[in-house]
């Protein structure tokens, strides 16, 4: 090494690369209020679009009267389905194989269903014109509880397919049926379970809730009469998938369409799937020749966007006496609402849910799920996990608690006793993963020392008996979870959408200076992707993070993919990003070689640098290699540093993590006072300590509001009961408890840089460490099982059947 | 969610407000922090016309404390009404409630005139109202008058002011002695689940005077006269306060809504109520 050389740490730190607490890039125009989203976007001419929307749950539409909507000043058209059907568009595929009323074509099926468009000078006329549409509507009997759908008295909701036999995922046995998906050995499940010492069974209800970013859906559509070009900016989770389909609807070329997502304020699995107001915007923005905007209110979010969760899954686990689980059965009834809107990969309708074995060496098991048709929203999206992972890990953390009920013992005990032992990894698991490492014990042991377990035990119990003894009307809940997530959708051999494989891809230009533009087929909606993607290159290419610009959501300069969600931008285009760094390197080394005037194979790389091995004093650093790519002619070498990866996962990858609550309730108010909550995840190598941290910390607040307040509810006429902020919990800081993280590393094995994601996992893990608390306040009491949210009155509503009040 | 369009007024004088709602009768609305209203008007569930913003009318604002009787402007925040320690000192339970009320935004905003005039049973100033046993003060085409808060709530959103009145002041005596309001809600900025307002005062052991009132336990807020009888004369011992309780409990009658069924509502009023009296005991 010479003089200019400075040592490797200090050259490394330099690069901010990877398991740097970097700042967020992103933040500066954030804070500042200089984001750019979607209603940012102002056009000449541009015109505004709001739905009518029904107020019934379940009616058909007798007639819809536009004249006075039409008259009123600055409204200039109205749409309904009878305007889209010689377009093919009142009707629109879904992303799990259904279709979906774009408007009401005859009837509606749940409230606020889009009925008529009104397209008009600005949102104010558009309001006017709303109001002004008269629809006369013919109500027809209600479902909304999905035990019932199949009743001989049961309302038909979907005439349009009532006569099919087959749908997109297999039989149907009656017209509000949608699929039976079965996962693992039914006989052999049941003849284990027949045969058990003991058998724990229990229906557990995960609720319907609703991801409700702060941003909602919305868009800019305009149609270049000129060119023929449609561009859409909006509010997409998968820019790339929406144009290809958007293509495939429309008939207009690919080529020909052009999809923006701007800065995205929260998605959570919510901006996923299509809606009516994007392919009415579109098709007012051909009629009008003009611009068109489309951007929803908070009750519309709310109400008639894609909800999560509202799965009741009937559970039987087996064990012997001494707390070996030796079979799982769990039949799920999905609650899909009117339309099958899930956004799962297209083999998987009930989304991973298979996953539902958890942390737990099992041998045998089985799921099957009916997905049913109710008048409710479509949607079932992964709000804030992969899909349907939150309900398998709550499935199984809560079958765990219960069974350790039944046994009589310690439910941190039962769970070591279970967990699959870190020689067995890759695991096979009896429903069909493949989990590629983990160490499940390390991270329990060090969770259950960090929150003093056993001390936690004993003042539980002292606090029974002074509860007992009436000295007090609170109890202790000790809430425990141990996730395992499987994120990172996938490998295309088994995982696409709509046919679209679920790869993803990053292209990286280096510029002759030394500084570079990555561009990647994903989009950040709030994970930090522009700090942590350029993280990644730095330490494949030894230029700095801060030198490096991230660029994603254009379809037509990003490459394509399958964009955020699931955790799987990390898993998928993280890996993309270190392969395309690794052919940069590639280029690099042969440049470097050349310059250098040694073979190939003579220089080895040392941090930012190629070095003559044995020879520190001669080196090209990657800014001289860059500028020579460009400007120097080396034979053989086209010029140029640039590179594109296309990665497709081997393995899905499978973080996990140990999650304790320990919280207060009082049983006489309902209320609860969470007084620690301690995270520990494994997400592999972490790429930035601190958004991991952030990130954490709000999975774990989406995680509290879910199990302790929020829903979306329905009455029993199919009126949502939670359309606003002031019945749908979203916590304030006031309710947000302290959180506590942690962390062990368990790199991916074939995770180019090992990491695995880490977005959804203190959701996965962390709605059964609050219900789990809550449940297990009462467990002295006699409680196995009470339906979350654990608001106050359901609380109370537990403490009073238990017998504890006057 | 927009409003429809209406015409904006913003006069000066109380008489510039009255003549306002003259001139367009029912298709005026006057606006004061806008918390209830604004709302109804984004979801065009009322069609106001004419909006006259009462911000512009210097002189329903201010707080006075003139030989044991406190005036409250109609206009004054809730804000105010915490920062005033001349209103903490004749009646601190005015500020323990408004603490309650939803956000610091919001009460940077909301005034105690639209919140006591509006009849909204689950906002919590007219229980506190009621507890405090005050004098509304209306002005209307006819000249001034005066409702006590008790007479003032007929159901909700009906009150006993007329249509072409405003409400331009609150007044009631100065407290002596024990204060509680106590509330419960599921989370900042929501209403209450149940909360209720206490004042006692006790000499020699002996409750001499007492005030026991509801917010969101009935469709108007609800002053609890069995339970003050129960109270006033006697020790406040255990028997005492649970007697009373139950008398609260009885004149409740909430509604089943998001916030739980009745069952728990009257449970958790009875819980509240008992905090109240207790910590007003406790401070007596």
């Amino acid at each position: 090494m010479n003089e200019a050389t400075p040592p490797k740490e200090e050259r490394s730190a330099a690069l901010s690369g990877l398991g740097t607490s970097r700042k967020r890039v992103e933040d500066a125009r954030f804070t500042q209020g200089k984001g750019n989203y979607v209603d940012d976007i102002k056009m000449a001419g541009m015109l505004f679009g709001d739905f009518v929307r029904s107020p019934y749950a379940h009616a058909r539409v007798k007639s819809i009267n536009t004249e006075k909507a039409l008259a009123l000043p600055g409204v200039h058209a109205v749409l309904t389905a009878a305007d889209l059907e010689p377009l093919g568009l009142h009707w629109m595929p879904t992303l799990a194989g259904d279709k979906q009323m774009v408007l009401a074509d005859g009837k509606v099926l749940f409230q606020a269903q889009e009925v008529a468009f009104v397209v008009a000078d600005d949102r104010y006329a558009a309001a006017d014109g709303v109001a002004a549409v008269e629809v006369e509507y013919e109500e027809l009997p209600v479902l909304v509880d999905p035990f019932k759908a199949e009743a001989d008295d049961a309302p038909v909701l979907r005439e349009d397919i009532a006569d099919q036999k087959e749908g997109a995922h297999g039989p149907r046995r009656h017209p509000n049926h949608i699929f039976t998906w079965e996962s693992g050995d039914r006989a052999a499940t049941e003849a284990v379970l027949a045969e058990a010492d003991v058998v724990a069974e229990e229906m557990i209800y995960y609720h319907r809730t609703h991801p409700c970013p702060l941003e909602p859906c919305g868009c800019v559509a305009s149609m270049d009469k000129v060119n023929g070009k449609l561009t859409v900016w909006g509010t997409f989770q998968a820019p790339h998938a929406v144009r290809t389909v958007a293509s495939l609807i429309s008939g207009i070329a690919e080529h020909n369409i052009r999809i923006v997502s701007p800065d995205i304020g929260g998605g959570f699995g919510n901006k996923v799937g299509v809606y009516p107001g994007y392919v009415c915007s579109i098709v007012a923005s051909i009629v009008t020749g003009v611009p068109v905007k489309w951007i929803e209110d908070r009750s519309d979010n709310l109400m008639a966007t894609a909800f999560a969760r509202d799965y009741w899954m009937k559970g039987r686990i087996s064990a012997t006496k001494d707390g070996k689980i030796t079979g799982l059965h769990c039949h799920t009834t999905a609650d899909h609402g009117a339309f099958d809107a899930c956004a799962d990969p297209t083999k998987f309708p009930a989304g991973f849910m298979n996953i539902c074995t958890g942390s737990y060496d099992i041998p045998t098991a089985y799921l099957a799920v009916d997905g049913i048709y109710t008048n409710k929203a479509p949607g079932g999206v992964a709000y804030r996990c992969s899909f349907r992972v939150t309900e398998a890990a709550y499935f199984i953390e809560r079958m765990i608690e219960i069974l350790a009920i039944k046994l009589g013992m310690d439910a941190a005990e039962l769970r070591v006793k279970n967990f699959i032992k870190k020689e067995q990894f890759p695991y096979q698991s009896a429903l069909g993963w493949e989990y590629d490492s983990g160490d499940y014990h390390t991270g329990w042991d060090k969770a259950l020392k960090a929150v003093g377990y056993e001390a936690l035990r004993k003042e539980q119990a002292e606090r029974v008996e002074a509860f007992k003894r009436g000295e007090t009307r609170t109890l202790l809940g000790i809430g425990l979870s141990h996730f395992t997530e499987i994120v990172g959708a996938g490998p295309v051999k088994n995982c696409d959408i709509l046919g679209l494989g679920m790869f993803d891809s990053c292209e990286i230009r280096i510029h002759p200076t030394g500084s570079a533009i990555a561009r990647l087929g994903t989009i950040s909606q709030g994970q930090g992707h522009a700090t942590t993607f350029a993280q990644i290159l730095a330490s494949e290419i030894g230029i700095p993070a801060e030198d490096i610009t991230l660029e994603e959501g254009d379809t037509d300069t990003a490459p394509y993919g399958l964009g955020t969600y699931g955790s799987r931008s990390t898993p998928v285009a993280g890996a993309a990003a270190a392969m395309a760094g690794r052919k940069i390197r590639a280029k690099a080394q042969m440049i470097a070689a050349y310059l250098l005037e040694v073979h190939d194979n003579d220089i080895e790389w040392d941090v930012d640098r190629f070095v003559v091995k044995g020879s520190p004093e001669r080196f090209k650093t990657m800014k001289e290699i860059a500028f020579a790519s460009y400007n120097q002619a080396i034979p053989g070498v086209e010029p140029g540093l640039e590179a594109v990866s296309y990665y497709d996962p081997p393995n899905m990858t499978y973080p996990f993590g140990s999650y304790i609550c320990v919280m207060e309730i009082d049983v006489d108010t309902g209320t609860t006072e969470i007084r620690q909550v301690y995270a520990l995840d494994d997400c592999g190598t972490r790429i930035n300590p601190m958004i991991i941290e952030g990130q954490v910390h709000g999975g774990l607040t989406e995680a509290l509001a879910i199990s302790m307040g929020q829903e979306i509810a329905y009455d029993e006429q199919g009126n949502v009961t939670t359309g606003t902020l002031m019945d749908f919990f979203v916590p304030t800081a006031v309710e947000t408890p302290n959180y506590q993280t942690d962390y062990t590393v368990t790199p991916s094995p074939h995770h180019p840089i090992g990491a695995k994601g880490v977005g959804e996992s203190p959701n996965v893990g962390g709605v059964p460490a609050f219900s789990n608390a809550v449940h297990d306040a009462f467990r002295a009491f006699g409680l196995t099982q009470s339906h979350m949210p654990h608001d106050h009155w359901r609380i109370w509503k537990t403490a009073e059947s238990l017998g504890l009040h006057d | 969610m927009v409003p429809g369009a209406f015409n904006y007024h913003r006069p000066d004088t109380v008489d510039g407000v009255i003549g306002l709602l003259g001139e367009w009768g029912d298709d005026a609305r006057v606006i004061a922090g806008g918390h209830s209203l604004i709302p109804v008007m984004k979801q065009r569930l009322s069609d106001i016309s004419h909006l006259i913003d009462l911000g512009g009318v210097g002189s329903l604002k201010g707080i006075g404390v003139d030989g044991g009787t406190v005036t409250i402007g109609a206009m004054t925040t809730q804000h105010e009404l915490i920062s005033s320690d001349a209103l903490a000192a004749a009646a601190p339970i005015i500020r323990e409630a408004s603490l309650q009320i939803a956000d610091p935004q919001v009460r940077y905003v909301g005034t105690i005139g639209g919140n006591v005039a509006n009849g909204d049973p689950a906002n919590d100033m007219p229980g506190l109202m009621q507890t405090l046993d005050a004098t509304y003060h209306l002005a209307g085409p006819n000249g001034a008058r005066t409702v006590a808060a008790r007479d003032f709530y007929e159901a909700a959103y009906f009150t006993a002011r007329e249509d072409d009145e405003i409400l331009t002041a609150v007044s009631f005596a100065a407290t002596g002695g024990g204060y509680a309001y106590e509330k419960q809600k599921r989370k900042i900025g929501d209403y209450a689940t149940a909360a209720a307002g206490v004042l006692l005062s006790m000499d020699g052991g002996s409750c001499t005077a007492a005030s026991v009132a509801l917010t969101n336990l009935s469709d108007t807020p609800v002053y609890c006269e069995a339970a003050v009888d129960i109270l006033v004369g006697s020790s406040v011992d255990d028997a005492t306060i649970s007697a009373a309780v139950k008398a609260a409990v009885d004149v409740s009658d909430p509604v089943a809504d998001t916030r739980g069924p009745v069952d728990f509502k009257k449970y958790v009023a009875g819980v509240i109520v008992k905090k109240a009296i207790q910590s007003a005991k406790a401070r007596a």
